[in-house]
């Protein structure tokens, strides 16, 4: 059996460890409520701007566009949205395997990342990192979405990248996210179309493509942005079970060590009196 | 047509939030193609905002806001602005919009080489959209 002294030393290691984790998971309770309300404030953006382009592309006749047959590059871009910081389960992990795990050529993926932790399990795996644009991961605007999906469809543009995909953890709800791989370019028009409004003819002005060209890199932006607020918001979810499970497993640990420790103790004591008697009677 | 019931649905919903919901008579807007008033029963129209002055007509008055970017979506009895960005005049920081303004104006003004003319002037047309909007307090 382990001295009383290592098991009291053990014992004081996980204690304080459990602090940590503790604490971490109260932090990560905060700031994931205000993820999630600002992850919901996006929602009405994004449900509209997905309705108004699929109902724009299940009418629109021009299917000649780029937007929509994608280029002629074999290369494909996918935006790879991680955390810059671990301790949060799987999280970072679900959406490195979605990669690895799918059906691209490594030769052909071009990845931009945000989020740091994707940086560096990507590109020790030897797949290419087009941009790394980890420090907006940390507080996510609009206007960081906008710079990304520039960069991203000049290089659509300029013929250097055939399709872009998403990949990024869905947010269902406080216990249960989802790493999600999702294409953007081109376009997939999904028949659901049964709203009232889907008889009406609709008019563009300028007119159709150029509605088309400008709509659809905003359709992309708000994707980004959309994802980003809800990765921000998995993150924090996942980080908080994590913690919670690690200071549970802690709480285990040290019930188990403190039995071990009082055993010791009592074993200890016995001996010693066992000792004492043992002197006593060898004397008289 | 008929008396009565002129209202119609208005929403301007931005990344952020959904910036204003409720009735109108008539709202005014810019787009690529110039400045356009709705009212109700407008034919069915998607079209591409500039960076301008709102003025939403309510029964009670008048309501105006800076919107930059985005697009519109007209229909029958519902318009609905897709905004990338949309201010109401208390929100705006005069002060530093006059600041953006005289820097875009200095950037086209000097016309240095490696200036980006296209932002610049998206620039400018931003901060006078918003000195502009705050003049409706």
């Amino acid at each position: 059996m382990a001295s009383m002294r290592d098991i009291k030393r053990r014992r004081s290691s996980i204690q304080s460890t459990q602090q940590i984790t503790k604490a971490m998971k109260l932090v990560s309770t905060v700031k994931l409520q205000k993820a999630r309300s600002r992850a919901e404030a996006a929602n009405p953006y994004f449900n509209y701007m997905y309705h108004t382009v699929s109902s724009m592309l299940s009418k629109s006749g021009n299917q000649n566009h780029p937007y929509l047959t994608g280029g002629n590059s074999s290369k494909k871009a996918v935006v790879v949205i991680t955390s810059n910081r671990g301790l949060a389960g799987g999280y970072n992990s679900n959406v490195v395997k979605l990669i690895t795990g799918s059906s691209f050529a490594k030769e052909d993926l071009e990845i931009y990342a945000v989020g740091g932790k994707g940086v560096e399990a990507l590109s020790r795996r030897g797949y290419h990192i087009a941009m790394d644009a980890s420090t907006i991961i940390d507080a996510p605007t609009y206007m960081d979405a906008v710079v990304l999906c520039e960069k991203v469809l000049k290089a659509f543009e300029n013929g250097e990248i055939g399709e872009i995909y998403l990949a990024y953890t869905h947010f269902k709800n406080t216990v249960s996210q989802e790493a999600k791989l999702m294409k953007l370019l081109p376009v997939e028009i999904e028949p659901e179309e049964d709203a009232a409004d889907s008889n009406v003819l609709m008019n563009y002005e300028p007119n159709e493509e150029e509605a088309l060209n400008l709509i659809i890199p905003k359709y992309v932006t708000s994707l980004f942005y959309g994802a980003m607020v809800e990765a921000v918001a998995s993150e924090n979810g996942a980080r908080m079970q994590a913690m919670d499970s690690a200071t549970s497993n802690a709480e285990d640990l040290i019930s188990d060590l403190s039995l071990k420790y009082n055993r010791a103790r009592q074993g200890s004591i016995t001996q010693e009196l066992t000792e004492i008697i043992a002197g006593a009677n060898a004397i008289s | 047509m008929a008396e009565g019931n002129n209202l119609f649905t208005v929403e301007i919903i931005t990344p952020d939030r959904v910036f204003y919901k409720g009735e109108a008579n008539m709202i005014e807007f810019n787009t690529l193609d110039g400045e356009i008033g709705v009212y109700k029963h407008h034919i069915p129209l998607t079209t591409v905002l500039k960076p301008g002055v709102v003025k939403i007509h309510e029964v009670e008055g008048q309501k105006a806001a800076a919107v930059h970017a985005g697009f519109a979506e007209i229909l029958d009895e519902k318009v609905t602005l897709l905004a990338e960005l949309a201010e109401w005049p208390d929100e705006i920081d005069i002060a530093r919009a006059e600041a953006a303004r005289a820097r875009a104006e200095e950037r086209i003004a000097a016309k240095a080489e490696n200036t980006d003319l296209a932002r610049a002037e998206l620039a400018l047309r931003r901060a006078l959209t918003r000195i502009n909007a705050s003049g409706y307090k």
